[in-house]
């Protein structure tokens, strides 16, 4: 089994606190006190018609715990939060982890940007809190744990691909050290999501897929779709408005779009039971609150499409840059599911105009180069603001394999060098270590910028090929990072109570907003050898040693003998006759 | 005379009569399974979508194992390559037995121990001996114990005496009774029971040696396995033909059947599966028509009632951390930091001792040569 149960530990005081039932923690200190800590629970999803007449829908559960799982503290009551993670965290003394599952590609011209972007295959990265003293080894156990959770071959993560960036992934949670030693990143991006890793995901919610939003999530729907990521985010948040003391978060997100044809049989009408096959007929108890966002900001006289049942909830939100209106279901309010107590939302488009999109930041990746020798890696960078630049952090992991030159390194925008302002490479160790590259651009207003780097492809030992080894090898995704101008002024009070879509990234200034974006990654094809060579030979030399050296010794060792034929039936029996006879035989 | 030999014969008779019945009773017991729990590793060898009737036969024998009561922990499944989530999986997620897409065998509550490249000659091994590096995790191990019962289902393509894995490389018979004689002599099993569905598969149980095994397998030595229908919406053959009527038998089994042994070796027939399915019970000691189907594919449990009641203890209280500065959160991307950032100190490093040496050389051969008195232009 991947994941223990929860096992609910009712302590014997615990009937006294249920008596007041409110969960606000300001209430408690005239109630009675709490025996142990508080933690809360909150669903919601979002959802975002497309211009395209896909449909994206974003889930986030956020579990909030009052405890301090840092300075050693040591914790025995599990109720919200799930016990398996709350031990790996002890166990392995982690500040911060964030490790997502994606299948698909995001494409960010068509769609936009995603809440909570994530590569294509498995990526984790954690923080290590300072009094790890072996980070190498911890990591490798932790990878361990995790494969085990999560029905995912994290056991191939090792010393191969595992990098150190050395700026970027900076730590989303609070805290003041940010000694990069303690922080390790790894991809794998040939790592495939199935329902294998969806039913551990599932069991990590308290309300499990019993109740709630989790009941929508359907592996045959959510798996026929075109981008399909899942995550699970650990790491310390403010526990109060003056953040004075600690909490921690546990942020499961999942993300998927849904495609017009495959899924939407071509016909430009969205609703909960053609998207998930279900509908919806409870919030799941444990939950504080649960909602349910539609994005109306591009239908705001409702002339492009029509919602219902209609709502009146509304709500704005100033989420990755710009201010967006949702309509808003309630799901703790029972009037939100009528007399059927099912919930069904649908949305219907009249016509199908719309504003295109034109997302600041885009990034693309590509092998050129031809034969099985040598090949380049191109990095393009697209900053479509009209007259702002902003400066762009890459991080670029290539395996030991890709023997890169990085004296052949450019970074052209716009026809010129853009040397830029912060670069560090580690160069690769032959099965020990892979490239890391990372170099902070500033992008020009409405711009391209190019980054070229040539490779020299290395012949892997026979033993380290995969069994399918023509398919090729993945490189995994580059990392591109940076502050984009915002078009609306971002609320920098990051301990106010905001919906959780607009809440992951903490936000320093007004003026501009961080954003992650992540390229594809590549396929390259090794020289390959011809793996039924060494059969071939034997059969081959076995023949031509068996004919050629076999007829010769015959032929020189073989002597004749003569023998007689075997007489016929009459001339033997002649012959028992003149034996008797006694004269010579035939 | 006679009737002191009548009392005697009746007095032995009833002697023999009285002592029968006790044999009776350790007979009772005799026949009975000793096991305590039960486990299952099921494997599916072959990678590449056209073998996904091997997928298809794994999971239907994980379906009807986890129906009948073993847990997801106490069951191994080894997948070599992906179907559900294939792109050429007309129907993602799903893994169809019956064609029309009848049963979907792949489910919604699957857990994979085992999938892709992991599933190695070298990791089934070491899952059957226990011998796992330290950091696996509890769900890739087979915590079995001497009071086990083991169910082992292979599938795949194999030959006379190997079974094919991943394309790229075998096990033989010979390994595999090798592991079984360890599992044995570790005390890893009260008792195993080993399907096969492969060409040729009753090579691979040839050479078994330890006791308390019971093979079964889907075809006899130069005999292929074939497999049982294709789907046209799908593309591929969906199941192979002895997995598809052993899963038609174990449909009708439900936790408390009593059908045995002797019903499931009859499975199959020749009739159906053109070939002919083997078995070998010489190893086993008990008789097979006493054992259960859900000796092997089904669970005990163990449940204790109590009346008891059981304190649990306090809630380990949190230290109280004392008044400090609040906290914040970190800038993202710092520009002028990163832009000003020190690089890594790199620890000192003294000289190579080559180097320092060839240096030493190079000095002692010049003073040698030229004298001393260069001395003090150098220092």
């Amino acid at each position: 089994m991947c994941v223990e149960r929860v096992v609910l530990c009712v302590p014997a005081r615990a009937s006294v606190r249920l008596g007041c039932a409110r969960r606000d923690v300001r209430m408690w200190e005239g109630c009675c006190a709490p025996i142990m800590p508080e933690s809360d629970f909150q669903e919601e999803l979002v959802i975002r018609p497309l211009h395209s007449g896909d449909i994206y829908a974003s889930f986030q559960f956020r579990t909030l715990w009052e405890t301090d799982f840092m300075k050693g503290n040591k914790v025995s009551h599990y109720r919200l939060f799930p016990k398996s993670l709350g031990q790996v965290i002890s166990k392995f003394s982690v500040r911060e982890l964030h490790i997502s599952f994606t299948q698909g590609y995001w494409r960010t011209m068509q769609w936009g940007q995603p809440f909570l972007p994530a590569p294509p295959g498995a990526e984790l990265w954690v923080w290590f809190q300072d009094t790890v003293t072996d980070v190498d080894g911890t990591w490798k156990e932790l990878t361990n744990v995790l494969s085990g959770i999560f029905c995912a071959s994290l056991n191939f993560i090792d010393s191969t691909n595992t990098v150190q960036p050395s700026a970027s992934f900076k730590p989303l949670g609070i805290g003041n050290v940010t000694d990069h030693r303690f922080l390790r990143y790894a991809t794998l991006p040939r790592e495939i999501v199935c329902t294998e890793n969806l039913t551990p995901w599932k069991k990590l919610l308290p309300c499990g897929s019993k109740a709630g939003l989790a009941v929508l999530m359907k592996s045959e729907k959510l798996f026929h779709s075109s981008f399909h990521s899942e995550a699970v985010h650990i790491r310390p948040v403010c526990g109060d408005v003056e953040c004075k003391s600690v909490s921690w978060e546990l942020r499961q997100t999942l993300d998927v779009v849904f495609d017009l044809h495959t899924s939407g049989q071509g016909k430009r009408e969205w609703s909960l039971f053609k998207m998930f096959a279900r509908t919806l007929t409870d919030a799941c108890p444990l939950a504080s609150s649960s909602k349910i966002y539609i994005d109306i900001t591009d239908n705001p006289e409702g002339e492009h499409f029509e919602l219902s049942p209609a709502t009146p909830l509304l709500s704005q939100a100033v989420v990755l840059g710009d201010r967006r209106t949702f309509s808003v279901y309630d799901l703790t309010d029972p009037s939100t599911f009528g007399t059927m107590r099912t919930f069904n939302v649908q949305i219907k488009w009249k016509n199908t105009e719309g504003d295109m999109l034109r997302p600041l930041l885009h990034a693309e990746r590509y092998v050129a180069g031809y034969g099985l020798q040598t090949g380049e890696i191109h990095t393009l960078m697209y900053n479509q603001h009209p007259y702002r630049s902003f400066p762009v952090l890459l991080l670029d992991s290539v395996p030991w394999y890709l023997r890169l030159y990085v004296h052949t390194l450019t970074v052209t925008s716009k026809g010129k060098d853009n040397k830029p302002s912060y670069i560090h490479y580690q160069p690769s160790k032959d099965r020990i270590r892979p490239h890391l590259l990372e170099m902070l651009v500033q992008l020009p207003p409405n711009s391209v910028t190019e980054v070229t780097v040539q490779f020299e492809r290395a012949l892997l030992k026979w033993t380290e090929y995969t069994p399918d080894p023509n398919h090729g090898f993945y490189v995994g995704s580059s990392v591109v990072s940076s502050l984009v101008p915002s078009i609306v002024a971002m609320d920098t009070n990051n301990t106010r109570d905001r919906p959780l879509f607009s809440s992951f990234f903490p936000t320093k200034e007004e003026s501009s907003y961080f954003i992650r974006v992540y390229t594809e990654p590549l396929l390259v094809n090794l020289p390959t050898p011809d793996f039924s060579m060494p059969y071939n030979v034997i059969c081959l030399t076995c023949t031509v040693v068996a004919v050629g050296y076999g007829s010769l010794y015959n032929l020189l060792t073989r002597n004749f003998q003569i023998e007689e034929p075997n007489p016929g039936l009459a001339k033997r029996i002649a012959n028992v006759i003149r034996r008797m006879r006694g004269v010579p035989l035939l | 005379m006679l009737a002191n030999l009548v009392l005697s014969f009746n007095c032995t008779y009833l002697a023999v009569l009285l002592s029968f019945i006790r044999f009776n009773k350790h007979v009772g017991n005799f026949f009975s399974s000793q096991h305590t729990n039960n486990w299952a590793v099921l494997v599916c060898t072959s990678r590449f979508w056209f073998n996904y009737r091997h997928v298809a036969n794994t999971l239907s024998v994980y379906r009807s194992v986890k129906r009948l009561g073993i847990p997801d922990s106490h069951i191994v499944l080894m997948l070599a390559d992906d179907m559900a989530c294939n792109h050429r999986n007309p129907k993602p997620a799903t893994v169809f037995s019956h064609k029309n897409m009848e049963l979907n065998v792949y489910g919604d509550d699957v857990e994979v121990d085992y999938r892709g490249y992991e599933v190695t000659v070298e990791n089934f091994l070491r899952v059957l001996t226990g011998r796992l590096p330290p950091s696996t995790p509890r769900s890739k191990r087979l915590l079995s114990d001497d009071r086990s019962n083991i169910l082992i289902y292979l599938t795949g393509h194999g030959g006379n005496g190997f079974l094919k894995f991943q394309d790229s490389e075998e096990i033989s018979n010979v390994e595999l009774a090798d592991a079984f004689e360890q599992m044995w002599q570790k005390r890893r099993y009260n008792e195993l029971l080993f399907i096969i569905d492969t060409c040729q598969g009753a090579s691979m149980y040839e050479r078994f040696y330890s006791p308390n095994l019971m093979a079964l397998a889907s075809s006899q030595v130069g005999e292929d396995s074939l497999s049982h229908q294709p789907d046209l919406a799908i593309g591929v053959h969906l199941m192979d033909r002895y997995t598809f009527y052993l899963l038609e038998f174990l449909e009708d089994i439900h936790p408390a059947s009593k059908t045995n042994m002797n019903d499931l070796f009859k499975v199959c027939p020749k009739s159906q599966c053109v070939s002919t399915p083997g078995h070998r019970t010489d190893l086993f000691l008990r008789d097979p028509g006493s054992v259960l189907i859900t000796d092997f594919f089904g669970s005990v449990r163990k449940v204790e009632l109590t009346t008891d009641a059981i304190n649990l203890t306090e809630p380990i209280t949190p230290v109280e951390d004392q008044e400090k500065e609040p906290y914040s959160y970190v800038d993202q991307l710092p520009v002028s930091e990163i832009i000003h950032q020190k690089p890594k100190q790199k620890d000192w490093h003294p000289p190579d001792g080559f180097i320092l040496g060839l240096w030493t050389l190079i000095i002692l051969v010049f003073f040698r040569t030229y004298g001393v008195k260069h001395l003090k232009h150098i220092f």
